[in-house]
């Protein structure tokens, strides 16, 4: 049968960078047309990458590029595997510029990388539209980026352009697996079953282990094998769009109807309309079927219209971030605890909104009014952490938070350790929605010398 | 018998923005019907009434035993904003799996 396999290398900034290997071992082995994809980008992770390369302009692409792709550049190469990653961040050219460098020290014929862009809208140009279709324009002062999700038809062009790696910086998560299935199968730009079906395959793959017992286990309800070894996935897509779900060879992790159907759904608002720039993607008519061991089939994915706009996020600079906490354990903890969130109520409370939280006893599930905290009857539990949260503009204000919670050390309540205190940029985000045709992508293949 | 929902169903959130969604998945089909009168939008609401939610919204699935619950406005602003340690709400199916629901004893025993 005519499949194209997509393998996934990583689900996020940060994924293990062991991952791929056996993910392209598998792909080897099993033959066939196929591509490895790397998604790298979260909402907040491209933002970061933008002031990273404000700092240092050589920089803004994904961190662990050269750790997670250098180990399977050679054999994709050899094996005629093509690479697609967001790893471009905010700088694809910096991101293609390295890949080159990779391939030169490992010995290797120069590779053929393609650079999408268009999907940066920072500049004053891209300022100008965004600011015309988001609500209450931008501010200027705070602003850190702009970007606006493409798809999947420039990278499948790229690659039908002779392209071995294709380097994109924002495009929507699925079109990473979308583009070299369309390449293969050449489908009709209105294909919206196929495109479809091939979108699902690409969401399942684009959170990497995430649909092979990741975020999935639960010890007795839903045992997963080998976690500590979990598999990434690999996807089977037919002409058709349909697709089947398998992991790599040799490790661990599990395939399953279950594990499928909560990747499935992962993200999604309403099924009958997931929306990317490709298509409107339609679940609500999908079978999923276990074919075998760590083999699954997703099939019966509707097609519709792709949307007529594009989404955008906006980026502005929101002040700081901090956190800090302590514990107390043994007799009589709790009251220490709750004496230690009283005494930095009183002290800080007045300069901005704090955030408690008694870890043991109330954490994440209270939203940052934390009432949830309120329900729980002082009790005598035994090991407390005690965590306090705030932001505020100014970075003074936030320092001097840290420090009180510091002092809990010799100015708080008995036997107060294990004081960790952190602070961060905060980022403000806002999401508005483009007329495509405002803002094509294209593509270029990428040449030394280029300017970032 | 009362139960909760963890005993019949699996679960998941992703979040967006300020939104997130927590399917519903059965473990077991022959509990499908019996869960989509149990896990009601409305009763989802007030089980999530502490984080104030502007909105719930759920979709079905029949096909593939599973339901979508869609939260708006619950993450005190999204990853970028909330103070939360678990700023994507990650950890907000396993609230909602402890929602008591009653099965009728033949609908346990299908």
């Amino acid at each position: 049968m005519n499949t194209f396999t997509v393998g996934c290398g990583a689900g996020f900034s940060g994924d293990r960078v062991d991952a791929p290997g056996p993910v392209v071992r598998t792909l080897i082995r099993r033959g066939g047309p196929s591509a490895l994809m790397f998604e790298t980008l979260a909402e907040r992770t491209l933002a970061t990458a933008h002031l990273a390369r404000r700092a240092d302009p050589d920089s803004g692409y994904e961190p662990l590029l050269e750790l997670a792709v250098g180990p399977v550049l050679a054999d994709c190469l050899a094996h005629g595997i093509t690479i697609v990653g967001n790893f471009g961040a905010a700088n694809p050219h910096g991101a293609a510029r390295a890949l080159v460098g990779m391939a030169r020290r490992a010995g290797l014929a120069a590779p053929r990388i393609a650079v999408v862009t268009g999907d940066d809208l920072s500049d004053a140009q891209g300022r100008a539209i965004v600011s015309e279709c988001i609500a209450g324009g931008l501010d200027e002062s705070r602003f850190v980026c702009a970007t606006v999700y493409q798809g999947a038809f420039e990278i499948a062009q790229a690659i039908r352009a002779g392209a071995q790696i294709v380097v994109t910086g924002r495009v929507a998560d699925p079109s990473l697996a979308l583009g070299p299935a369309l390449a293969h199968f050449g489908w009709d730009r209105e294909d919206w079953d196929a495109l479809a079906g091939a979108t699902m395959a690409g969401h399942l793959l684009e959170c990497g282990a995430q649909v092979t017992g990741g975020y999935f286990c639960d010890p007795g309800m839903k045992d997963v094998p080998g976690l500590d070894d979990v598999g990434f996935p690999l996807a089977e897509i037919a002409s058709d769009g349909s697709c089947v779900i398998t992991k790599a060879d040799g490790s661990g992790g599990l395939v399953s109807v279950r594990t499928v159907k909560e990747q499935l759904l992962y993200e999604v608002h309403d099924p009958a309309a997931y929306l990317t720039p490709d298509v409107a993607a339609d679940i609500t008519q999908a079978d999923v079927h276990e074919l075998g061991p760590d083999r699954v089939r997703l099939s019966g994915v509707r097609g519709h219209p792709r949307p007529l706009t594009l989404k955008a996020m906006v980026f502005d600079e929101g002040g700081w971030l901090a956190e800090g906490e302590i514990s107390y354990a043994g007799r009589n903890a709790e009251a220490r605890a709750r004496l230690a969130m009283d005494v930095m109520r009183k002290r800080c409370g007045a300069d901005m909104a704090l955030r408690f939280d008694l870890i043991g006893i109330s954490s994440i599930h209270g939203d940052d009014a934390n009432g949830m905290l309120g329900t729980v009857s002082a009790g005598e539990r035994r090991d407390v952490r005690l965590r306090v949260a705030g932001r505020h503009e100014d970075e003074a204000v936030v320092d001097r938070l840290l420090r009180e919670l510091t002092a809990l050390w010799t100015g708080g309540p008995a036997g107060g350790g294990g004081v960790r205190v952190h602070k961060r940029r905060r980022l403000s985000n806002s999401a508005c929605y483009i007329p495509r045709e405002r803002v094509p992508a294209r593509f270029d293949f990428f040449q030394e010398g280029t300017p970032a | 018998m009362t139960s909760t929902l963890y005993n019949y169903a699996h679960a998941r959130t992703g979040d967006k923005g300020d939104l997130i969604n927590i399917s519903v998945i059965a473990y077991d089909a022959a509990h499908y019907e019996a869960l989509v009168r149990e896990v009601t939008p409305k009763r989802v609401a007030e089980h999530f009434a502490y984080r104030r939610p502007a909105a719930v919204r759920r979709y079905l699935l029949p096909r593939i035993g599973a339901m979508n619950f869609v939260l708006e406005r619950v993450l005190d602003g999204g990853v970028n904003s909330s103070l939360n340690l678990d700023m994507h709400g990650k950890a907000l199916s396993f609230h909602l799996l402890d929602l008591p629901v009653t099965l009728h004893k033949k609908e346990t025993t299908q």
